[in-house]
């Protein structure tokens, strides 16, 4: 049984590509300016493990950071 | 019009005005990344290009050592001409991207979407009896040029004007100074007297919007950094956006079998558009080296400009596999397309709706479609790469 995951939105790093939101709108969420942060705590629900990764590594900055917990 | 002499060693001398890097420039990147991460040329007074995903990706990240004043390689150094945020370097850098970004969330963009749909079917309505047509000029060109005329509040039908400005500033002013400079006068003329109208009469579009906007001192803009980015605005939208269009329509004309599927699967059209976007993203920038420093074990001296080619970054095959195939269900694809860093494209969401619209739109209405065998395709030169000259032939052949 794979633990749970959690995503987290380097801002350092996030220049607003809107990737994860167009990939994984349940995980993921734009402030004012477009910049993503992660829904809520970051927590993934189980069955959206894939739409995390996929986001992960679709964000051409690498900001973001996905937890196995 | 200076000429330039033909390219002999691509490696040490390379020139992204020769006719061969207009028709084909994928191989030429495939022989330059092979030679060296970073290559140089003496043309264009000095000038380094990276060619790897790696090299272009440091070059955008590091604004100490490099520039952004000067966003296009040219033969000359004309005078800075300001058009922020795209000229811009840190710290005036941030200010100024983040008083325009509210307008191009996916959220605001969203709102636009009805009328660049309207906008598609109006132009297909004036071609689809014809059997056929330049799918460059008669479609891709006119739907983002008529989309940021909307969204500025300037007239759609000065579209023409439009083009023929980037045509000047873009292309013919990469090798003759006094074009560049008469397009960037007349846009200046041209958006002077819609600033002075609004002066008088305020309208609700975004030209108004930045006239009202306040610095982070709580003072208006000058009318030079509204007049800027306006210029900006107008050219960064619309020959970048057309190019990509035009470059979808080309492959899709080319690949049947990419045709069908999305028409047996239209969610996956948005993947589609982000492979479209790695394989033929049509935007190369350019920086101005400040400081002496080292990329990729290369050495960088000050006085150079660079070629920031994010097209060539997307063709890295040590991070896209298969990188010169186009598949539209690629599922990882981090492209840097609308480039990488502080200075990614704020027209990113208002890009991939147009382009997914008018593809989408296109395959209703005309599901089979095939280069015309008769005709010639042609490419843009220098800074931004797309079809200018696309005809294609409706229906089965």
């Amino acid at each position: 049984m794979p633990g749970k995951l959690r995503v987290r939105v380097d801002q350092e790093k996030c220049q607003g590509h809107a990737r994860c939101k167009s990939l994984a709108p349940e995980l993921f969420e734009l402030d004012e300016l477009g910049n993503a942060h992660e829904a809520g705590d970051g927590t993934v629900p189980a069955g959206l493990e894939d739409k995390a990764w996929l986001a992960q590594s679709n964000c051409p900055e690498i900001a973001i950071v996905v937890i196995e917990e | 019009m200076s000429d330039h002499a033909p390219v002999t060693d691509w490696v040490h001398d390379f020139d992204h005005t020769d006719p061969r890097w207009t028709e084909n420039p994928y191989p030429i990147w495939d022989e330059l990344r092979a030679a060296s991460p970073v290559v140089h040329t003496e043309r264009f007074l000095g000038c380094y290009m990276p060619t790897t995903f790696n090299a272009v990706k440091q070059i955008a990240y590091d604004t100490e050592h490099f520039s952004s004043r000067r966003v296009v390689v040219r033969d000359i150094r004309p005078d800075t001409i300001p058009a922020p945020p795209i000229t811009s370097d840190p710290p005036e850098h941030k200010p100024a991207k983040q008083l325009l970004l509210p307008y191009f969330t996916p959220d605001a963009i969203r709102k636009l979407e009805p009328r660049v749909r309207a906008i598609c079917n109006e132009l297909i309505d004036g071609f689809i009896g014809d059997g056929g047509c330049d799918a460059a000029a008669r479609y891709s060109r006119h739907i983002p040029v008529r989309a940021i005329a909307h969204m500025l509040g300037i007239p759609e039908a000065d579209g023409d004007r439009f083009i023929q400005w980037i045509h000047e500033i873009l292309e013919l002013g990469i090798k003759e100074q006094s074009i560049l400079m008469k397009a960037v006068h007349e846009m200046m003329a041209y958006f002077g007297g819609h600033i002075e109208r609004r002066k008088k009469e305020p309208k609700d579009d975004l030209i108004t919007t930045l006239m009202n906007a306040r610095d982070h001192n709580g003072q208006p803009l000058p009318d030079l950094h509204v007049q800027g980015t306006l210029r900006l605005l107008l050219i960064a939208g619309i020959d970048t956006t057309w190019s990509a269009i035009g470059s979808s329509l080309w492959h899709l004309a080319r690949t049947p079998a990419d045709r069908e599927r999305l028409l047996a699967e239209p969610a996956l059209l948005p993947t589609a558009v982000e492979e479209f976007l790695r394989a033929f993203a049509p935007v190369t920038m350019a920086r101005e080296v400040m400081k002496e420093t080292e990329i990729g074990g290369c050495p960088i001296k000050p006085g150079n400009m660079v070629l920031l080619s994010f097209p060539t970054a997307n063709r890295d095959p040590s991070v896209f596999p298969d990188a010169d195939k186009v598949v539209i269900d690629r599922k990882q694809n981090p492209h840097a397309a609308f480039g990488l860093g502080i200075h990614r494209c704020i027209g990113s969401n208002l890009a991939r709706m147009e382009m997914t619209v008018a593809i989408e739109e296109w395959l209703k209405r005309i599901p089979d479609f095939r280069l015309d065998p008769a005709g010639t395709v042609t490419w843009s030169e220098g800074t931004v790469r797309g079809p200018r000259q696309l005809p294609v032939l409706f229906g089965k052949a």
